[in-house]
């Protein structure tokens, strides 16, 4: 066995198990039915599903002997990124107001994307 | 006098040097030159920049790294719990919830730090801060008991995050 096969079987288990995470994440967005709970299978194929996949990708580049650490960076961006977009669909539901009651947030407050802002 | 040259040069160091990495990291190898330019853009955007970032929070950033290893871990966990209920639960016997996260975290970078941790493990969402940034609006995909998600964020995340940001 040489550093190379090790590498691609390594890859391609990696590759199988992303393929699985992001599989059951399309099947979550079809599943569920309330768009609450629908925004969480994104979050799954986001970390893990991509995870895999640029693992195997880094892997194999580093079986032919030719590193590549591009793929750290996608991981990095894509982890600060998916939060962001997450959360503009939260506030897209909650403006549609198809989210269920919301809890009141203690004190006399209200959430940031419900205010008012005030008039002066 | 050299104090108030390094703060206007470098307002952000911690940025200046994840800059010039990530730089380095795009050319694929390091080479003289490319550090040397990767250190002059990092110099030169948190400069361009810092009107819309005039705080600098104090930042422990040896401490991040036992955190970012923690996130991975339950990112993985999450995920297997994640994937199971989506195979296994159906619709009627799903139970969402909303719950209130209550804040001690005070800078916004470490909010936003704890927000993005709670998006990325599986199985919650951010959703909302409130208006005064006193607590978190978070959504969980199933759980019998919401009060025990809510402890779980404040000492597994948040209690680590006011170390690193203190």
């Amino acid at each position: 066995m040489t550093i190379e096969t090790i590498a691609t079987y390594a890859a391609a288990a990696s590759l199988l198990i992303g393929a699985f995470f992001i599989i059951v994440g399309v099947i979550g967005l079809l599943k569920f039915n309330e768009p609450m709970t629908r925004l969480h299978a994104p979050t799954k194929v986001g970390t893990i599903g991509i995870g895999m996949l640029l693992i195997a990708s880094m892997l194999v580049s580093f079986g032919q002997g030719e590193g590549s650490v591009h793929e750290l960076l996608i991981v990095a961006f894509l982890f600060t990124t998916a939060p962001v977009s997450a959360n503009f669909f939260a506030k897209v539901i909650i403006h549609r107001g198809n989210c269920g009651p919301l809890p009141t947030p203690p004190g006399d407050q209200a959430w940031s994307t419900l205010a008012k802002p005030k008039k002066d | 006098m050299l104090m108030r040259a390094y703060r206007w040069l470098l307002p952000h160091p911690y940025l200046t040097a994840i800059l010039a990495i990530v730089w380095i990291m795009l050319q694929n190898k390091a080479t003289a030159g490319m550090a040397v330019f990767g250190l002059i853009l990092g110099i030169i955007i948190p400069r361009l920049t810092s009107i819309w970032w005039p705080d600098t929070p104090k930042f422990r950033i040896l401490r991040m790294v036992p955190y970012t290893l923690l996130v991975v871990w339950d990112i993985v966990v999450a995920n297997i719990q994640v994937a199971w209920i989506v195979l296994t639960v159906p619709n009627s016997k799903l139970k969402p919830a909303w719950i209130v996260v209550p804040l001690d975290l005070k800078y916004p970078e470490a909010i936003s730090t704890l927000a993005g941790t709670i998006t990325l493990t599986p199985g919650t969402v951010t959703a909302d801060v409130s208006d005064q940034g006193n607590c978190l609006l978070v959504h969980v995909l199933h759980t019998h008991d919401p009060d025990a998600v809510r402890d779980d964020i404040k000492t597994r995340y948040e209690s680590r995050l006011l170390r690193i940001f203190s």
